[in-house]
């Protein structure tokens, strides 16, 4: 690593990838970094490594990663793994640790592409070890070819789904599905099918998955409400309510899951602006058309800046490289124009069907807003439900007060699995939008450092004038 | 807990808890354990619950181990080494009072 480069990239998913490659075939300096072992990201999480032997398992969607991560390593892009990104400044310096060195560095121009994380499915039980988010199954699977016989699948969404059908393809029995899409979504999305018809291969896919799972008698349970999670020590049961009656099934493993949201905590804690999307129910940058954020030289490319999938964030991480090497004086404005062209029309076909799947699996409001005063919302602190509407009850105007009430959301994971749950509990007993509440405010080292890394930091004196 | 045929399997041997635990090479601290039924990694810092890996992707930090003596390592972004020792983290850090003023000793107050 150098101290300096044209551009740094954070995150190698599909997006900080394409954005990589582009900027290196034009002559930039470019650093990627990324927290995992391989690039990928979590949706091509392993693909250039030891994968699974029988290729049938997890499809040919997975493989395309392939494609990106060989083109990453043909390319002059200095990819750096293992590296957590704590900082981003708005004068684009960054500080990132790796091997317990820490260290600052500084880029003309700076693309974040995070990706996204699993949305918060706060119920009761959900801390409990033996229930884990679905995506956590499919790192599982992907990067060690590990899957856990007769675990129950709850929740919504595609990759609820498609990690189903991989365990079907796998041969590992599941012991039940409990799907938990609002019946009335159906409805609302078909207002957004005109849409989505360009990819209607998508849907089909979706729809395919479902049917296989259910005809090879793997019990696929719809309209399911009042989730609770089972045990003491460990998770040993699912209680659940189907149209008004009650049922119970024993289980060790539970893989939950509500949909993706945008990883915002980099973005945010650089100070670049976010809006609340209603339809996503998510924070997300805003951006202009070439993915620059409100401040100038950070671009948030990929699904960090709203939820588009991985052949979206690839387009768009190519459309945000063409939009740096400009900003770098690399490529004039015609030349930007003419080379973004034909990925920017391939981003908005892309694009076109999430409207439907934003309405289809929109997450009901009781997996958002727990019922049960009793729900953990604050995995790290152990605040409840409870405890934040009474916080509320007491005045509390926002999720910032609400640290100096309760400590929600100040342990190590940063509020990424309480932010949400808690803009709209405060939005709901005070009965606002939630895009009036802000946002958790976030500020550096956004993943937690050493002591010992920050001390021997080599910091020149204006740097730590600025402090 | 099953395994899937992988292009590869270089046996490794770690430790957890004491006990000897087989993993693989390019497994996470938190695959291996799983692998072999552990879900139980830590006790929370507030009320002594027990948790588990829940994001396996660096985000949750819910998978908190001892690692060679290190706390607060995130077992799903630690790949296994031969002869790692892992240990489960038990509730908050202590932070021995003692051990701060012995360190002292010898400066001036």
């Amino acid at each position: 690593m150098r101290d300096h480069y044209d551009i740094a990239i954070i995150g190698a998913g599909p997006a900080g990838m394409t954005a990589a490659t582009v900027a290196d075939k034009h002559g930039a300096s470019v650093l990627l970094l990324d927290e995992q072992p391989e690039a990928g990201g979590q949706i091509y999480r392993a693909v250039g490594g030891q994968t699974i032997k029988d290729k049938n398992i997890l499809g040919p969607d997975y493989y395309i990663g392939h494609e990106l991560v060989s083109e990453l390593d043909g390319s002059g892009v200095e990819y750096i793994n293992g590296a957590t990104v704590w900082q981003v400044s708005e004068d684009l310096e960054i500080g990132v640790s790796k091997d317990g060195a820490a260290r600052l560095i500084n880029a003309d121009q700076v693309i974040i592409a995070t990706g996204a994380q699993e949305r918060p499915f706060p119920v009761p039980g959900w801390t409990l070890p033996g229930v884990m988010n679905a995506g956590g199954a499919q790192v599982l699977l992907k990067s060690s070819g590990v899957a856990v016989p007769d675990a129950v699948f709850i929740g919504t969404g595609p990759l609820l789904y498609m990690i189903a059908y991989q365990y079907l393809i796998a041969g590992v029995p599941i012991r039940a599905i409990l799907d938990t899409t609002p019946p009335g979504n159906r409805l609302r999305a078909m207002a957004h099918l005109p849409g989505a018809l360009g990819k209607l291969g998508a849907l089909r896919k979706g729809q395919r998955w479902i049917k296989r799972l259910r005809a090879e008698g793997f019990p696929f349970i719809k309209e399911v409400e009042g989730i609770k999670l089972m045990g003491e020590d460990a998770v040993s049961g699912v209680e659940y309510r189907r149209r008004g009656q009650s049922w119970q099934i024993e289980a060790n493993t539970v893989f939950l899951h509500q949909g993706i949201v945008p990883n915002v905590n980099l973005a945010m804690s650089a100070g670049c602006a976010h809006r609340w999307n209603e339809a996503q129910l998510c924070w997300h940058a805003k951006t202009d058309t070439w993915a620059e954020s409100s401040i100038p030289g950070i671009a948030i490319a990929g699904d960090g800046g709203g939820i588009g999938g991985a052949r979206a964030a690839e387009l768009l991480g190519r459309i945000a490289g063409y939009g740096a090497l400009h900003r770098l004086g690399r490529i004039d404005e015609t030349e930007r124009n003419r080379l973004a062209q034909p990925f920017r029309r391939a981003h908005a076909n892309e694009m076109a069907i999430r409207p439907f799947l934003d309405a289809m699996f929109r997450p009901a409001r009781q997996f958002r807003i727990p019922e049960d005063d009793s729900t953990t919302v604050c995995r790290c602190e152990e605040v409840s439900a409870g405890k934040v509407r009474e916080a509320v009850d007491l005045g509390c105007l926002g999720p910032n007060q609400l640290k100096s009430f309760s400590r929600c959301g100040m342990g190590p994971c940063q509020g990424r699995f309480c932010g949400l749950t808690v803009n709209e509990i405060i939005a709901d007993v005070r009965g606002v939008p939630a895009a009036e509440i802000n946002a958790m405010r976030l500020r550096p080292p956004v993943k937690p450092l050493m002591l010992g890394e920050l001390a021997d930091l080599d910091l020149q004196p204006e740097q730590t004038a600025r402090g | 807990m099953r395994r899937i045929e992988r292009e590869d399997a270089v046996q490794i041997t770690i430790e957890f808890e004491g006990q000897p635990v087989t993993a693989q090479e390019g497994d996470t601290v938190a695959a291996a354990l799983l692998r072999a039924g552990q879900w139980t990694f830590r006790t929370t810092a507030v009320n002594g619950r027990a948790r588990g890996p829940f994001c396996m992707m660096g985000v949750c930090f819910d998978c908190l181990v001892e690692i060679d003596g290190l706390a607060n390592s995130q077992a799903c972004m630690t790949n296994v080494q031969a002869g790692m020792r892992i240990k489960r983290q038990q509730g908050a850090n202590d932070i021995s009072l003692g051990a701060v003023a012995d360190s002292d000793e010898g400066t001036a107050p």
